[in-house]
């Protein structure tokens, strides 16, 4: 077993609305970021794990979002290998 | 009427409910999220609040919790379930109810008293109602911006079971009377068996002339009287 860090992020789906998004996009173009057309607000969520390989962390990476990270109505995510932690595991 | 009434951490309506219950004649009980089994129960009242914090969805991680099991296996058997506002994302969340609730467009948190129309009143939780009464009821949420995919929210509509719409004093469902962005004004829905009923406004908060509004007696009359004949 191996201790490994994974990046999970979860963000709107596409076409749904995001108030967060459009407050700070209009925040931005207030600031003179004229230029900027589009914020979409999502979050990453760091999970730290042991697992055999890193096939089988990203694998429970993915169910945990299936069931918990990610409401499958509104969010859209992905999942990222950070790496292996140092020092951990046997 | 046994009436069960869960109580989550950050549940903060959960004595309202406890209340409103009474009142009608309800016999209810607090049952602690952790804890299992809801047998001999005629209904289940999920609270409103902010399990959890509201931490990663809004009803995300109470929908967990294991008495969820009991509730979900509960609604399947036909069991009559009532969610407000955090009780209404608890059921999203659970797959009892389809859609999400979303944060509110104003990206505001939403304090206020608002209108209702009922849109059916031939549930099992509105039959003390007419169809089209307005009602006066308060709600207070952040996360109340009832979405769903286009499927989805046809089948509602197709299926009528938007039991609520936010309105104005006219009893139209215009833009500025929807206080959260909801597709079609949309603050309350069943199952399609209709025996489970999500809702953002607080009708627990609307039992006493004294704080403002009655409006909210009916749903737990009618409750009552459809667990007495049934």
């Amino acid at each position: 077993m191996s201790q490994y860090r994974l990046e999970v992020r979860v963000k709107p789906r596409p076409g749904l609305l995001d108030p967060q998004g459009k407050a700070i996009h209009h925040s931005l173009n207030s600031l003179g970021w004229e230029g900027v057309s589009d914020i979409r607000v999502g979050k990453a969520i760091y999970v730290d794990m042991e697992a055999d390989s890193p096939d089988a962390a990203l694998e429970a990476a993915e169910a945990m979002c299936r069931k918990l990270l990610a409401n499958p109505v509104t969010e859209d995510f992905e999942v990222s290998m950070v790496g292996e932690l140092e020092g951990a595991g046997s | 009427m046994k009436v069960a009434v869960i109580t989550f951490p950050g549940s903060n309506c959960d004595y309202d409910l406890y209340k409103a219950a009474q009142q009608v004649g309800g016999d209810a009980s607090f049952i602690w999220h952790r804890e299992r089994g809801i047998e001999g129960y005629d209904a289940v009242l999920l609270p409103g609040g902010f399990s959890y914090g509201d931490y990663l969805r809004a009803g995300a991680i109470a929908r967990m919790s294991p008495i969820m099991e009991d509730v979900i296996s509960f609604a399947n058997a036909g069991g009559p379930v009532l969610g407000i506002c955090n009780g209404f994302q608890i059921l999203c969340e659970s797959g009892l109810l389809p859609g999400a609730l979303m944060h509110n467009n104003s990206l505001k948190f939403e304090s206020k008293d608002v209108l209702l129309r009922v849109e059916r009143a031939d549930t099992m939780f509105t039959a003390d109602y007419k169809a089209g009464q307005i009602l006066r009821i308060p709600i207070a949420h952040g996360e109340g911006n009832y979405e769903a995919d286009k499927e989805t929210l046809e089948a509602l509509e197709a299926e009528g079971r938007v039991v609520f719409r936010y309105v104005n004093a006219a009893g139209e469902t215009s833009a500025n009377a929807n206080p959260n962005g909801s597709w079609h004004n949309i603050a309350g829905i069943t199952n399609r068996a209709g025996n489970v009923l999500g809702m953002m406004p607080h009708p627990e908060r609307a039992m006493e002339e004294l704080l403002g509004s009655t409006d909210g007696v009916a749903l737990f009359t009618s409750m009552v009287a459809s667990l007495q004949t049934s």
